[in-house]
């Protein structure tokens, strides 16, 4: 009656199996028929299917080993154990390992036509819960920035309002939290989407480099400057400017910075002409750039300047109910560009995805999912498509009386110990920049041991 | 020429062979013939289940030497019997076949009132062998069970199943018999 259902059998007689496979097939579904749970198993792992047959007693693996097994795979095949043994006790069994149903050999034609379509309806229902949660996931989206949790509905609820208007922004996070993404969903969504978006990394270029990379430089105005060239302000003209890692800014850029802010004017370095931008600035840090303002090394007039709106991001590990949310947007964004189809985590993988503290946050998260997309042989990510996991399973387990401080120290260096101490390989790893990970080195004072 | 045997096996009632001969030719638009029959089927008894293996028939049809002469080509056979048949994996069938093969078997057994303790109605059990021998003989023209409750191929798991759905192919079954038999021609 239905194509599109394909249906595992599993059953050790090779004489049920055929009888079995046989009225499927008049009924007109995909059928295939196994003589053993391993083979079930392989297929599991292979192929999509939407009901197995299994039957109870079986030399090996029985019945209810295989139902155990399939539903760490995937929970949601609905499996009907079928025996010949119709005991009280192993019906009650089945049905607590999660069988869909229980049927007995030979079954009464009525009984197994009824047990098929209520799969039948079972698969519609998961179908429409499909449909519902795409529809929900939209809900939780905004340009690409994801969340459920309460934590990110107020972030994005916030990001919705302050993108109309024209006022400057502070977006603080630790690194891999996304502060880059909420900048361009503002942008995006802002007035001023027509124009450019112009991201800055202040952290990565010398102070007399980002001066001149910000406002421009006349020709002759340092060695090197063979050419009069436009800073970001001008190229940013009635678009956004995104400053990220501001608090790395020298004192003279910040009162350039500050004259920009404050004027809309701003001078070429070298240069005496003044020239007037339009531009929204958008800054983010993972600095405390309040501490900084108060041990003097961070303006005060220009705090408040840039942090008319403030937007804090929470870190993955304070928002893990958003873990599976980020985690599907991550495996259909990775199946798409690597062309693979995976269905899903496997109950042990999902464990181990919310167990992890992922001090490398959203980041982190995304380059985990997309190597475990690449690696992964079967159609479901288990815990050997996630070896930094696995492996901190067995070596590092924070308890709850370590500080932050501790964990994040102890993490970094079993990810530099697991690469060798390749600085690039491990900022990678753990979805951070190489000088957030220099700096981390430098401030826990980490040695090879 | 394109021919669909009826193989009486044990005693059965000459009026029945030739109203399903008659419907098979009307609905299959071939000839239809009824040869000879062979003993009843006490090979295929079970035991156990004290009934008789429908698959056992089947396979005593496909590897009866005379049959196989006749089944040169791409004619189809259906053995018609008079006892209760069942399945490996099911407490009972009304018929079993080949799906896109050569062999069907359909029994009267429990097509009958008296199976159910109800008086005989010869024209109803008539009516009832007319569809299932159309039902079996459309699964060995590759035809599967349909959602149309009213078409001859919707799975019947009850007398009273049978007698609700027709003794004709749904419109979209049909289209599918003719391609079925075009391709078995070709």
């Amino acid at each position: 009656m239905r194509k599109d259902v394909h249906i595992l059998v599993v059953d050790d007689e090779r004489i049920m199996r055929d009888s079995l496979s046989d009225w499927l097939l008049e009924e007109g579904y995909e059928v295939v028929a196994v003589e053993d749970g391993a083979r079930a198993l392989e297929k599991v792992r292979a192929e999509r299917w939407d009901a197995l047959l299994v039957d109870l007693k079986m030399p090996g693996m029985d019945g209810i080993e295989v139902l155990e097994e399939v539903k760490k795979i995937n929970q949601d095949i609905p499996v009907i154990i079928m025996t010949a043994y119709a005991t009280v006790d192993s019906a009650v069994r089945a049905m607590k390992q999660g069988a869909y149903d229980y049927i007995v050999k030979p079954f009464n034609p009525e009984e197994i036509g009824l047990a098929i379509r209520k799969i039948i309806a079972y698969q519609d229902l998961l179908k429409e819960n499909i449909y519902l949660r795409h529809e929900l996931e939209k809900k939780y989206e905004f340009m690409d920035i994801i969340g459920k949790s309460h934590k990110m509905q107020e972030v994005l609820a916030l990001v919705r309002t302050v993108a109309k208007s024209n006022s400057t922004i502070l977006i603080e996070g630790e690194s891999g939290t996304g502060k880059e993404l909420v900048a361009r969903a503002i942008h995006n969504s802002s007035l001023r989407s027509e124009g450019p978006f112009v991201a800055v990394s202040c952290a990565a270029l010398p102070e007399s480099l980002l001066e001149s990379e910000l406002f421009g430089h006349e020709k002759g105005a340092f060695t090197g400057a063979v050419a009069r060239k436009k800073g970001r302000f001008e190229i940013a003209n009635t678009g956004t400017l995104f400053l990220d890692e501001i608090g790395d800014i020298s004192p003279k850029t910040q009162v350039g910075l500050l004259r920009v802010l404050e004027e809309k004017k701003f001078t070429r370095v070298g240069g005496t002409e003044v020239l007037q931008t339009d531009v929204r600035i958008i800054s983010a840090t993972n600095k405390d750039l309040k501490a900084m303002v108060a041990e003097e090394k961070f303006r005060e007039d220009l705090y408040y300047r840039i942090n008319v709106v403030s937007i804090l991001l929470p870190p993955l590990r304070a928002k893990k109910e958003d873990i599976p949310l980020l985690v599907q947007h991550f495996l259909k964004k990775y199946c798409i560009e690597n062309k693979k189809e995976i269905d899903g985590l496997s109950s042990e993988a999902s464990r181990l995805l919310m167990k992890y503290d992922w001090p490398g946050n959203v980041r982190e998260l995304e380059n985990v999912i997309e190597r475990a997309v690449v690696v992964a042989k079967e159609r479901i990510i288990v815990p050997e498509d996630l070896p930094l996991l696995a492996a901190e399973e067995g070596k590092f387990k924070p308890t709850p009386d370590m500080s932050l401080r501790e964990v994040e120290k102890e993490h970094i260096l079993l990810a530099l110990e697991s690469n060798n101490w390749n600085i690039t390989k491990t900022a990678k790893m753990l979805g951070i920049d190489r000088n957030t990970l220099s700096s981390r080195i430098k401030k826990y004072k980490l040695k090879k041991r | 020429m394109r021919c669909i045997y009826i193989l009486p096996i044990g005693s059965i009632h000459q009026p029945i062979l030739r109203t399903v001969a008659q419907e098979i030719t009307l609905r299959f638009n071939c000839r239809c013939k009824i040869i000879p029959s062979l003993e009843a089927p006490s090979y295929a008894f079970e035991p156990d289940r004290e009934q008789y293996s429908s698959g056992k028939i089947l396979k005593q049809i496909l590897n009866n030497e005379t049959l196989c002469s006749l089944l040169k080509g791409t004619v189809k056979i259906l053995g018609i019997v008079d006892v209760d048949l069942c399945t490996p994996i099911l407490t009972f069938v009304f018929g079993e076949a080949q799906l896109g093969g050569k062999a069907a078997t359909v029994s009267l057994c429990r097509l009958r009132q008296e199976f159910y303790g109800l008086p005989p109605d010869p024209k109803l059990l008539l009516e009832r062998a007319k569809k299932e021998a159309l039902h079996e003989l459309g699964h060995t023209f590759g035809l599967v069970h349909c959602s149309d409750p009213k078409c001859v191929m919707y799975f019947s798991n009850s007398v009273r199943n049978i007698d609700v759905k027709t003794d004709s192919f749904c419109r979209s079954c049909s289209m599918l018999l003719c391609e079925n038999k075009q391709s078995e021609r070709e």
